[in-house]
């Protein structure tokens, strides 16, 4: 029986707590981000230049970056290859730190993991391997600079003994270098970023049945069976995951890119497509480009979108789906009998 | 867990296998710790030395021209005109502050007023969050500057702060906790006790949601710490007393041909110390909450 209080209780409506408590979240998003992002693709429709009186101009601009302009056009054609180059560098940096960091995150993933290693001080490794992740970015780029730095006195150079005078060592450039850039900020994307990837694959890890495990040991299973025969096969859907949002945030890859370099002009060989981003509308702050910047974020923005959907067409619970599924093949089957029956009496 | 299965059948020894290979994993992870610690360890040994020490060579002892450094930060005119540590944490602190604060608490409360009430529209804002959840922030930024130029709020901590009201990955993750472990019987409790909905939020589900809460705060705080991308493009005229930490930083290292060396490392050791030292205290829940996120269900 319920007491007059409760009835009362139950009576009263609460639904509009429910809209007041999220609504300073939809406020600030939709002035902050999601008018931001309204902008963005009005923006890429429009003209470049000063910011009082922009064109529609359509397509311009997805053209001028993506389809090759017209040979005596040299700004276009110089926005068209910087993006193109800007491009060619992201997925060159994206691949090149992805395959060695998820190799080494699941190598790692899987030994401090395994029942049989015996292994002290397991929580000490996983805190030094988190710790570069959680350092600024810019702090990063110029310790690595220091480190690996074109001038005679940075660190790799002094250990050449390009320092002394007399053995007159040619001090090793590599930020200037194409490829050693490159190279560097693979490396310290991986320095980074293979720690947060470890303990994302170790909990994948654990989240599966440890008598499985159990039973493969007990059948006498080596290690590399283990891996292969159970680990891997049911860690392949977080492994897409890793692989789809490491793709999303390759695609962001900023700081190290931006900052990797003395003086002031960019790394043209390690600039990535947020660079390009960036500079449209930013470097040249009084006669921004604001046209082209748009229109790359608005490309960004599709590619992002279809890695996105794949993110959820991998996650989705194929289990709950195959029985949503039966559930309403069940119920058709049930009406077009009931219907049926009705033809029969 | 189970006891441990041995074959000893003289072959070599299982135990002997284990032991060899737990010795090689231990060097091999030995060998990574390094690469993780050695480049700061040659970072703090850096900012204590003197330049002429530092180009003469290599070394991994610390010595004693800290405090030199330093001072040569705060006098030398190639350094002083931008960089001054204490009003960069200052002003890193004052954002990653604000916004840790902001994004907490709001983020708890839309998560909970998803999670506690019914009501039309909450299976739409669900889905609106979880979809712009994967929109980068890059792809936002110029509409956002275009935005900040409208509203006359360039060079202001407003825009860098009161965004983060709305984080839709943190709200994600809160409701997530709530619905798997916060009990609403205890609302209709209070309820009845005369509570009102607000008073229940901030005296009830708050400290019951420390635990997520405190995750939350530690992630959001060294990520606003560490986002040089937003500050840039806000704190568009560079302002000395408004720079931030990552922004001090970014100058000092595009200085072209440093006169002293030991300033620039001194420099960077300085604008990595308050997020390591977080770190350090606070490693313990970090991993975790490292961990719980890559936990899907």
């Amino acid at each position: 029986m319920a007491t007059t209080a409760q009835s009362r209780i139950k009576s009263v409506s609460y639904a509009k707590y429910g809209y007041i408590f999220i609504l300073p979240f939809f406020i600030v998003y939709s002035i902050f981000s999601l008018w931001p992002l309204i902008q963005t693709f009005i923006l890429a429709f429009h003209s470049n230049g000063a910011r009082t009186d922009l064109d529609f101009v359509g397509l311009e601009n997805f053209k001028t970056i993506l389809a090759t302009p017209a040979e005596n056009d040299f700004k276009a054609m110089g926005i068209h290859e910087t993006f193109w180059r800007y491009m060619k560098n992201t997925v060159i940096i994206w691949v090149g730190n992805f395959i060695p960091q998820i190799a080494l995150s699941l190598l790692l993933a899987v030994w401090f993991t395994d029942l049989r290693v015996k292994m002290p001080g397991k929580g000490f490794f996983k805190v030094v391997m988190y710790m570069p992740n959680i350092i600024t970015a810019a702090s990063v780029a110029g310790l690595f600079l220091s480190l690996f730095g074109d001038s005679s006195y940075s660190v790799i150079n002094m250990l050449r003994g390009c320092s002394d005078p007399a053995k007159n060592v040619e001090p090793l450039k590599i930020i200037s270098s194409v490829w050693g850039a490159r190279i560097l900020v693979m490396f310290i994307q991986v320095w980074m970023w293979f720690g947060n990837t470890m303990i994302m694959l170790m909990s994948g890890i654990q989240g599966i049945n440890e008598s499985l495990f159990e039973a493969a040991e007990i059948d006498g299973a080596n290690s590399r069976q283990t891996f292969w025969k159970i680990t891997f096969p049911l860690l392949k859907t977080i492994m897409v995951y890793t692989l789809l949002t490491s793709m999303i945030g390759g695609l962001q890859m900023f700081d190290i890119p931006f900052m990797l370099h003395t003086g002031n002009v960019i790394n043209e060989n390690i600039a990535t497509v947020a660079v390009f981003v960036y500079q449209m509308f930013h470097a040249n702050f009084a006669k921004p480009s604001f046209g082209y910047s748009a229109a790359a974020s608005v490309i960004l923005f599709i590619i992002t979108s279809i890695l996105g959907a794949l993110v959820f067409w991998v996650q989705r619970d194929k289990d709950a789906m195959e029985k949503a599924k039966k559930r309403r093949q069940a119920i058709k089957e049930a009406k077009r009998r009931a219907k049926g029956g009705g033809f029969t009496i | 867990m189970s006891k441990r299965i041995t074959y000893d059948d003289g072959k070599g020894g299982y135990q002997t296998k284990v032991l060899v290979k737990s010795a090689l994993i231990y060097l091999a992870l030995i060998a990574l710790t390094l690469m993780c610690l050695i480049p700061i360890w040659i970072l703090v040994v850096n900012a204590t030395r003197a330049h002429t020490d530092i180009i003469s060579k290599v070394s991994l002892i610390p010595s004693t021209h800290l405090f030199d450094n330093m001072r040569t930060l705060k006098e030398n005119k190639l350094y002083n005109t931008f960089f001054n540590p204490l009003r960069g944490m200052l002003n890193s602190l004052i954002i990653a502050g604000g916004c840790c604060a902001l994004t907490v608490f709001f983020s708890g409360l839309t998560a909970y007023g998803l999670v506690v009430y019914d009501f039309k529209l909450k299976g739409p804002a669900f889905v609106f969050i979880l979809a712009v959840m994967m929109v980068p922030t890059q792809v936002t930024a110029v509409g956002f500057m275009n935005l900040l130029i409208k509203m006359k709020l360039l060079d202001s901590y407003i825009p860098l702060i009161v965004p983060s009201i709305a984080a839709p990955a943190i709200v994600f993750f809160m409701r997530q906790y709530m619905l798997s472990s916060f009990p609403l019987d205890i609302i209709e409790a209070a309820r009845i006790d005369g509570s009102n909905e607000f008073r229940t939020f901030l005296t009830i589900s708050i400290p019951m949601m420390k635990p997520a809460f405190a995750v939350q705060a530690i992630f959001a705080f060294i990520q606003k710490w560490n986002d040089y991308y937003t500050q840039s493009i806000v704190l568009v005229s560079g302002k000395k007393n408004q720079l931030t930490m990552p922004m001090m930083v970014q100058k000092v290292i595009s200085i072209d041909r440093s006169p002293d060396s030991g300033a620039n490392y001194t420099a960077i050791f300085l604008s990595i110390i308050p997020v390591v030292v977080i770190y350090v205290v606070l490693s313990k829940f970090i991993i975790g909450g490292v961990a719980a996120g890559g936990v899907k269900e």
